[in-house]
């Protein structure tokens, strides 16, 4: 299979041509504001290669768009919030835990209705159809075009929150519907949260693949397109309008499963030297650790799967204090080519150290000369404590481990480490995260409670409905593998309750891929 | 009655609250997040809560002791709202027919520690400077009240739904503790609950005197070091006579539930000091008991408190993970749990440890801490 992978950075535009396991082709390109010149560009340059031309299978797109959009309050929509489960937790209304900026913004109507489930699957009260109703006219004689339904336990049984929308399309046809049961996790103001935020970008979603999809087809290019998710796996563009907050993140996780590719290994640390961080990671068969806890989005909690990453002020275009030697947080960024000593400028950089002591050969070397040899060493002595201090503080075992640097930066990574195995570079290192778009893998997962069953019995259960999951999601079911399995069992409830949460990943199937054009 | 003086509790008191009152969970009781969101909308209505000293108390006025009972995860979904605590305590008084003065919560460790904030604002009357454990405990029956011998009834339990059930006598704490439980889970595994009513004299003899101001000295010395870039955990054992155990790397967590609790165990790897060395932690809901290289070196009633390295922030055994930099710290019991009787319901025998009680605080303890 022939796939490229765009990853949608905020300095760079990177794409790379994978046939099979191996990069045919790579480019590096600015990005610009409207996203998709950038993307044309990086694609004319890479079918401007004779070796890249022919036909291609797919093409998978890593961008922090959407994040970007909640983050900077741009391009949002209001929406009206409906939250079931009168009368329990009617005190704490959707939007209760928002940034006020935000929430006035987006919040177009809220409505509470009865209904929700217990633990046990019971209703709390029988679902109040009719009050939906009204609250579907309201809607309609509102003019609001997006809605958010959540619903008490609905990750148990999202039967609550799929008659809501029934009445929704009934009613107004043209709105369109976030179920919160969709994106998760149990936790109600999260996955609400989560529902709320996912509503509020289904225009710019809708605009944005349209966008992607032009590119792609003035690129001549004849495929179709997916969009990576958090956790380093793909969907296909029509999932990506339908649920936009998948994307968030994904652009540091694509960058250590690029690594992973490239290294061919599955269980090792990873960091990511960019411009202005660099970003610390562990794979974990293939994949990212993930963060276990609640995540702040624009200052919204969410229980989004993300990578547990740590990121620290240190990269090619970070300052060294000429006196202490210290090197970061503060970096010169994109004007690296002007500031940094080697490049003509005055500032005396990470990336002027490192050339002053022959790790790097760009710009003028000459320039570096005046720069003290002691200064040189301990400020390559800080980059280094920095690296081992955070490398070690993102291990959960005290052997050493091997570590992948990858990222433009990667030459401050020096060849040994305190608590490091071996330092793995590979080629095509800079276009790492471009990598692991085109690499990406079709995932499924499920977080459920079971009752009265054996654990063995349970996570059998959870991995038969995450399997399914990314089957519908386009996986190859041959090609499955188990990413995660986490049990969790609850405190004070009966029945031996345990909560399961599992993930599973396989390889996209040709054929699905190809009915996605269609 | 006489006019004890009254303090009006800030918001900026109850953000503290909620920090301080995760760290005396000791692990448990789930997180104080909800509660401190009703408790925002509540001020921000202008609702004000006003904390009054147990020692205020007339012997005879009647107190409110309340509590959120049900599984920490259940509660992740129906979200606590401060009206369903408020209408369990009127429910005593309309079954005893009187009106409470003040009311105070059973614990004040965990979410627990804005339960009686929530419902005094709506009922208008203060919060008593107390509760029964100083920290958090899985059960009701491991309370001051029940170490002093005190009525275990009525219990009220409410369910917005609509469903109100009254616990109006049982022979024992232990009964309560069975009793309620039941009651319960039937009401999908959440219930606000008002305990046995307490006198003023029972709240002096026999309250943990002055936790709330502790929970919000705590919660404010973290806050306040975690804006000012300095050490937190520092400042909190320096200001409450704490004794550091142990820094270091979550690197083992096992977890399992056996008669509704969950039981399991963390091992923390050694780091900076530490390095080398290896503290395991037992855990019922709460941490119980710390062992290092086999010997039991804290346990309950003292408290174990697990925090994050860094931020002096409170780990929960529901969230330990693998990979956090953890400091264990222990703090000291309050003595009614460290009497001999109150030892038989709060000791490490009570969760099923064949140990001496031996505090961290004592001289005889070992000197490997």
């Amino acid at each position: 299979m022939r796939r490229i992978g765009i990853d949608v950075g905020g300095t760079n535009t990177d794409a790379v041509l994978l046939d099979g396991d191996r990069v045919i082709f790579a480019v590096k390109r600015p990005t610009t504001l409207d996203v998709t010149s950038g993307i044309l560009d990086a694609l004319k340059a890479l079918r401007a290669d004779p070796a890249a031309r022919g036909p291609v299978d797919s093409v998978v797109i890593g961008t922090t768009h959407f994040i970007n959009a909640v983050v900077q309050r741009r391009h949002l929509m209001k929406v009206a919030a409906i939250r079931i489960g009168m009368p329990v937790s009617a005190s704490l209304p959707p939007f209760c835990d928002w940034p006020k900026d935000l929430a006035e913004r987006v919040h177009g109507e809220t409505f509470m209705l009865e209904g929700g489930h217990d633990y046990d699957g019971r209703p709390i009260m029988p679902f109040d159809t009719a009050g939906m109703r009204t609250a579907a006219r309201r809607i309609r004689d509102l003019g609001l075009r997006s809605v958010a339904v959540s619903s008490i336990f609905s990750p148990l049984d999202p039967g609550c929150e799929v008659a809501a929308r029934d009445i929704l399309q009934e009613i107004c046809p043209d709105v369109a519907v976030t179920m919160s049961h969709d994106l998760g996790r149990i936790g109600l103001l999260e996955r609400e949260n989560a529902a709320l935020l996912n509503a509020m970008l289904h225009d710019l979603a809708v605009e944005t693949v349209a966008a992607f999809r032009k590119a792609i087809a003035e690129s001549g290019i004849d495929a179709p397109l997916f969009l990576t998710q958090n956790d380093g796996t793909v969907m296909q563009a029509e999932t990506a309008i339908a649920f936009p907050v998948m994307s968030f993140a994904s652009g540091a996780t694509n960058s250590m499963r690029g690594a992973a590719h490239l290294s061919g290994r599955e269980d090792a640390m990873v960091v990511d030297v960019g411009g202005t961080t660099s970003d610390i990671g562990q794979l974990r068969h293939g994949f990212p650790r993930e963060a276990n806890a609640v995540v702040e989005v624009g200052g919204v909690r969410t229980l989004f799967r993300m990578p547990d990453l740590l990121s620290i002020g240190l990269g090619g275009g970070s300052h060294v204090d000429a006196v202490s030697a210290k090197v970061g947080p503060l970096s010169v960024g994109y004007r690296l080519t002007e500031d940094a000593m080697v490049f003509g400028g005055t500032q005396l950089t990470a990336t002027d150290i490192a050339v002053a002591a022959g790790l790097l050969d760009i710009g003028d070397r000459s320039r570096t000369t005046s720069i003290p040899k002691d200064l040189i060493a301990a400020a390559l002595a800080d980059a280094r404590r920095l690296l081992e201090e955070n490398i070690d503080r993102m291990k959960t075992e005290a052997a050493d481990a091997p570590l992948i640097a990858v990222g433009g930066g990667a030459f401050l990574v020096p060849e040994q480490l305190a608590g490091v195995s071996e330092t793995i570079r590979v080629p095509f290192g800079d276009c790492a995260n471009a990598v692991g778009a085109a690499i990406a893998r079709v995932s499924g997962e499920a977080d459920q409670v079971f009752r009265d069953l054996s654990r063995d019995d349970a996570i059998a259960a959870a991995l038969q409905i995450a399997e399914r999951k990314a089957v519908t999601a386009g996986a190859d079911p041959a090609s499955l593998k188990t990413i995660e399995v986490e049990d969790m069992p609850i405190a004070y409830l009966p029945g031996n309750s345990l909560r399961v949460r599992v993930r599973v990943a396989g390889a996209l199937d040709r054929t699905v891929a190809k009915r996605e054009v269609a | 009655m006489s006019a004890a003086p009254l303090t009006e509790i800030t918001l900026e008191d109850i953000e503290s609250l909620a920090v301080g009152a995760w760290i005396l969970g000791t692990g448990g009781g789930g997180s104080p997040y909800l509660g401190l969101l009703n408790l925002r909308q509540l001020y921000a209505q202008g609702h004000r809560v006003q904390l009054m000293s147990p020692l205020d108390l007339d012997d005879d006025d009647h107190v409110a002791v309340v509590s959120n009972m049900g599984a920490p995860l259940v509660g992740q979904e129906r979200l606590a709202d401060s009206r369903n605590i408020a209408r369990a305590v009127e429910m005593q008084q309309e079954f005893g027919g009187f009106k409470f003065r003040a009311v105070m919560s059973v614990e004040i460790g965990g979410g627990n520690g804005t339960q009686a904030l929530m419902a005094a604002a709506h009922l208008g009357i203060p919060v008593v400077d107390a509760d029964c454990m100083g920290r958090a405990f899985p059960e009701a029956q491991m309370t001051s009240v029940a170490i002093g011998g005190l009525q275990p009834y009525p219990c009220t339990l409410y369910d917005p739904r609509g469903i109100e059930a009254i616990v109006t006598k049982v022979p024992s704490w232990k009964w309560m503790e069975r009793a309620s439980r039941k009651i319960c889970v039937e009401m999908g595994s959440i219930a606000s609950t008002c305990k046995a009513p307490r006198t003023g004299r029972e709240v002096k003899d026999w309250g943990i005197h002055f936790t709330t101001t502790a929970a919000i000295r705590i919660g404010g010395l973290v806050r306040e070091a975690n804006r000012l870039h300095t050490d937190p955990i520092a400042a909190l054992l320096a200001s409450e006579g704490g004794k550091r155990l142990f820094t270091g790397k979550v690197v083992d967590v096992a977890r399992r539930t056996t008669e509704g609790f969950l039981r399991g165990s963390i091992a923390v790897e050694g780091i900076d000091a530490d390095r080398g060395s290896r503290l395991d932690l037992s855990f019922q809901n709460e941490w119980i008991v710390a062992w290092r290289e086999g010997e039991a070196v804290a346990m309950c009633p003292d408290l174990i408190c697990v925090l994050e390295t860094l931020s002096g922030h409170a780990v929960g055994t529901e969230t330990v993970r693998y990979g956090q930099r953890v400091t264990v710290v222990a703090l000291k019991a309050p003595a009614v749990l460290t009497s001999p009787r109150g030892l038989e319901f709060v000791g490490p025998r009570a969760f099923g440890y064949d140990l001496d009680f031996l505090s961290v605080f004592d001289e005889r303890a070992g000197a490997g801490v």
